[in-house]
């Protein structure tokens, strides 16, 4: 039923044998001089699945996620990607694949429409230019030049650029940089719409938030190593761990942590005779969660 | 960003664009971001015209040979620079920017092959030469008293000259792209050397009134056969009283600047990165 030799309890939580992988990653490792920056990654990414890798700065994602590009070379390890080697992958892999990097300060001189239409060349089978700009909300822009759009905005032309050549694979590296919060929402948006036609995505981002919201699964990964790896309703055990309960009693506030915050609401609603004054369940968030591992994981190895 | 419209279909049959056809995508782009950016503007269209205008009105009356003005020696020593300027100066500033700012990154990761990038900087060059030496010779005829060559076997040697020097100095200066360490400092390491071999190969000075040391010097270099031949089109053949040869050496030329183009083939296969230094 496994495919990762993971011990029981384990915060890796694998997928089924016989899922149909996008990519699929065995004992990575690469070293920059002493520097382990991946040291043993173990990542699986289901066909259609949106996937968030979180991590803090420094913790091997962008090494991991260039490998997977094919952008860097390893040292040692198993790497597939859409069924193929990245470090032997030709130009008809590389065009299935849609890369959106972090920064860049290019295309300046081009507009909106240019550069999309150039990168549009390079692709096989492009999507219509038009509806790209379109659906990264870019259309009022066609004919701004790089250098005059917001930051916000370049980001937009950025994934624009990853998603014309009609990506199966689509790594976003920390994506919503830059977005105000009602830009967020509509490329939250537009991620599901690229997930509902069947791409799969390997997004990079420091926003928990975006994580929960867009993600299937979340892998943490920290000092070069996948440390948790589930569902984000269910990371680091979030779903079996205690909720407190907050409210107010007289003139005094008062918090409880329970297995049973429902039972313990009823009650107080049945004491306090109807509404309980302040009231609030709080559960962890996976933003909790991620930081409790990254703590938990350097207090091991420290 | 409306997400209604956006559909994934099943990757078709169709082929990913061959290298030739990407080749000319990218001279089309290259040409494009050159010719909006005012800085390239600067360096390679107005400088030289500024260089020759200066140099024109302070020594260009001066006879240095039987008929010959300075103006006229400079004008075909520029139209050598010319070629070296658009190339080699050109590229060694604008691939080093170019990996800071993100542009090979970005292109790496599109389904193209370098043989492609490579076509369209080639592209860029040839067009940005004829723009300029088109430029310094309507200057140079207009004011300096350069004439053009009356004969086919003269427009010949112009052709060749520029074709070697081009291939060569393009090719050199790709290489060359990975020795400064940033795009911001790249104009700091590149324009002194173009300077320094303008200085020692003939196009500031007469190349036969250069000590020996420096002669021989330049002569390992493109850039003095370079002006030379350049020399055999625009000047009567009577200035070939003032080479140190006595004559044109139209062959040692050809022979020089195709040798060039090897060397700067071999260095830009080996030393050419789309990465910067530790990043892959």
């Amino acid at each position: 039923m496994t495919t990762t030799t993971s011990d029981p309890g384990s915060l890796l939580v694998p997928v089924p044998e016989d899922a149909d992988l996008a990519v699929r990653v065995r004992g990575l490792r690469r070293a920059y001089g002493d520097t382990k920056a991946v040291d043993g990654v173990d990542l699986d990414i289901v066909r259609g699945e949106v996937l968030a890798l979180l991590g803090p700065n420094g913790a091997g994602k962008t090494t991991t996620t260039e490998i997977l590009e094919g952008y860097r070379h390893r040292d040692a390890g198993e790497v597939t990607v859409l069924g193929i080697d990245p470090a032997k992958g030709d130009r008809t892999w590389r065009s299935r694949l849609g890369i959106v990097l972090q920064t860049a300060s290019d295309l300046g001189d081009l507009s909106v429409e240019e550069s999309v239409t150039h990168f549009a060349g390079y692709y096989p089978d492009p999507r219509p230019v038009g509806e790209v700009i379109d659906a990264v909300g870019l259309s009022e822009k066609r004919t701004a030049k790089g250098f005059d759009l917001s930051g916000g905005q370049r980001r937009r032309l950025d994934v624009a650029l990853g998603l014309i050549g009609n990506p199966e694979l689509l790594f976003l590296d920390e994506p919503t940089t830059g977005f105000d919060p009602e830009a967020r929402r509509e490329f939250w948006d537009l991620i599901r719409g690229l997930r509902g036609a069947g791409t799969t995505i390997l997004l990079t981002t420091h926003y928990l938030d975006e994580a929960e919201v867009l993600a299937d699964r979340v892998a943490v990964i920290a000092r070069g190593r996948v440390i948790a790896c589930d569902v984000p309703q269910r990371l680091g055990g979030r779903d079996e761990s205690l909720a407190t309960v907050f409210w107010r009693e007289g003139e005094e506030d008062r918090s409880q942590s329970t297995h049973e915050p429902t039972r313990l609401v009823a009650d107080l609603a049945q004491r306090l005779g109807g509404e309980v004054p302040a009231l609030a369940v709080h559960r962890p968030s996976l933003e909790d969660i991620y930081l409790s591992l990254i703590d938990h994981d350097s207090e091991e190895t420290s | 960003m409306s997400t209604s419209t956006l559909t994934r279909e099943p990757a078709g049959a169709a082929s990913v664009p061959g290298p030739l056809a990407l080749g000319l995508r990218r001279i089309r782009i290259e040409l494009k971001v050159f010719f909006r950016d005012r800085n390239s503007a600067v360096w390679n269209f107005a400088l030289p015209v500024l260089l020759l205008v200066i140099f024109g009105a302070v020594f260009g009356s001066q006879d240095i040979g039987p008929g010959i003005t300075f103006a006229q020696y400079f004008v075909a020593g520029m139209i050598a620079s010319g070629v070296v300027y658009t190339s080699f100066q050109n590229l060694a500033i604008a691939i080093p920017m170019e990996r800071d700012d993100g542009t090979l990154k970005r292109l790496q990761g599109v389904p193209m092959p370098k043989v492609s990038y490579f076509i369209g900087k080639i592209g860029l060059v040839f067009v940005a030469y004829v723009a300029q030496v088109t430029l310094l010779i309507i200057v140079g005829v207009a004011f300096y008293h350069l004439h053009l060559p009356s004969d086919l076997g003269r427009w010949f040697t112009f052709v060749w000259a520029s074709v070697l020097g081009l291939v060569a100095c393009t090719l050199c200066g790709i290489a060359f792209s990975v020795v400064p360490k940033n795009g911001k400092g790249a104009s700091a390491v590149v324009s002194p050397i173009v300077l320094v071999l303008q200085f020692t190969s003939g196009v500031f000075f007469v190349f036969s009134q250069l000590p020996h040391w420096m002669q021989i010097f330049a002569s390992i270099f493109p850039l003095k056969w370079l002006t030379q031949a350049m020399r055999s089109v625009f000047l009567p053949d009577s200035a070939q009283s003032i080479e140190v040869a006595g004559q044109w050496e139209l062959g040692r030329c050809a022979a020089m600047l195709a040798l060039w183009c090897v060397i700067g083939l071999v260095m830009s296969l080996v030393f050419f990165r789309w990465n910067k230094r530790g990043q892959n």
